[in-house]
């Protein structure tokens, strides 16, 4: 059976720990799996808050708006949900582009993008708050 | 041979010849099954709600920026595409909310086991459906 086909031997040169590395295991990943859960656990309250706040506000005119974001609970409240989201947002869009962009040119420039824009969009929401707040 | 991993992905079938295997699980092969659509309803929500950020990003913008920026947003939400938009976020929201515990509730080593993570899956698409459809009514009755 041995020669049954030797076009697909195996005949990589590499250690047994140098094999397992390649896998991609104990790099970054940790990080990136604390950091996840620990964004989800922040927003579990964050959310229930943020959809309470918005189901007051249906329909509001701009003063009440205005009225509701005015004040330090509301702004450091409205700061962590956008950075909870953000950040958790763009770790978990990173996972889906490396899962199915599998052109390195592609991948990179999709992710580079997404956190970009998570950035930018956080900036965007976090300045309208302290502007609106302060 | 390439790499390492192309290495890995050798191997004898069932007659003994030398194959290359499939690297992954093929969606289409497999009966779909509750575990399997929880999880990949988790991935397909998030991504709808990082498309939702859009909308909180653009009501507090236009809330920062002026009366008419805001009467804009306000308007947009409003309308019925705003409205099916307003509704497949709290979907979403509500089912990642949920299932996210459940996934943290997994990773604290509690609900692991067959016929646990089945219950809850099923209870996590019946809750989905009945707190979306609670706050809407709550909603509504404000608005």
């Amino acid at each position: 059976m041995a020669e049954a086909n030797k076009s697909l031997r195996v005949d990589v040169m590499r250690s047994q720990l140098g094999r397992v590395r390649g896998l991609g295991a104990a790099k970054s990943g940790v990080g990136h799996w604390w950091g996840q859960r620990l964004s989800a656990l922040a927003l579990i309250p964050l959310s229930l808050w943020f959809v309470a706040s918005v189901l007051h506000l249906l329909g509001a005119s701009h003063d009440a708006m205005l009225a509701w974001a005015n004040g330090p609970v509301t702004i450091v409240l409205l700061i962590c949900l956008v950075l909870a989201t953000f950040y958790h947002l763009q770790l978990g869009l990173q996972v889906v582009i490396e899962d199915y962009i599998h052109q390195d040119a592609a991948r990179l420039a999709l992710l580079i993008a997404i956190k970009g824009a998570a950035v930018v969009l956080a900036l965007a929401c976090i300045v309208s708050v302290l502007r609106i707040g302060l | 041979m390439k790499d390492v991993r192309e290495a890995l992905s050798v191997a004898r079938n069932s007659e003994g010849r030398m194959v290359k295997r499939p690297l992954s699980p093929h969606l289409q092969v497999y009966r779909p099954q509750i575990t399997s659509f929880t999880s990949i309803m988790h991935r397909a929500s998030g991504v709808a709600l990082s498309v939702g950020t859009l909308l909180m990003t653009w009501w507090l913008v236009a809330a920062a920026t002026s009366e008419d920026a805001f009467a804009t947003a306000q308007w947009f939400i409003g309308s019925p595409i705003g409205l099916l938009l307003l509704f497949g976020w709290t979907l979403a929201l509500v089912y990642h909310f949920i299932n996210g515990i459940r996934h943290l509730a997994w990773d604290a080593g509690v609900g692991f086991e067959a016929p646990q993570y089945r219950h809850t899956g099923y209870a996590t698409l019946i809750g989905t459906v009945g707190v979306t459809l609670l706050l809407w009514l709550v909603g509504l009755v404000i608005w």
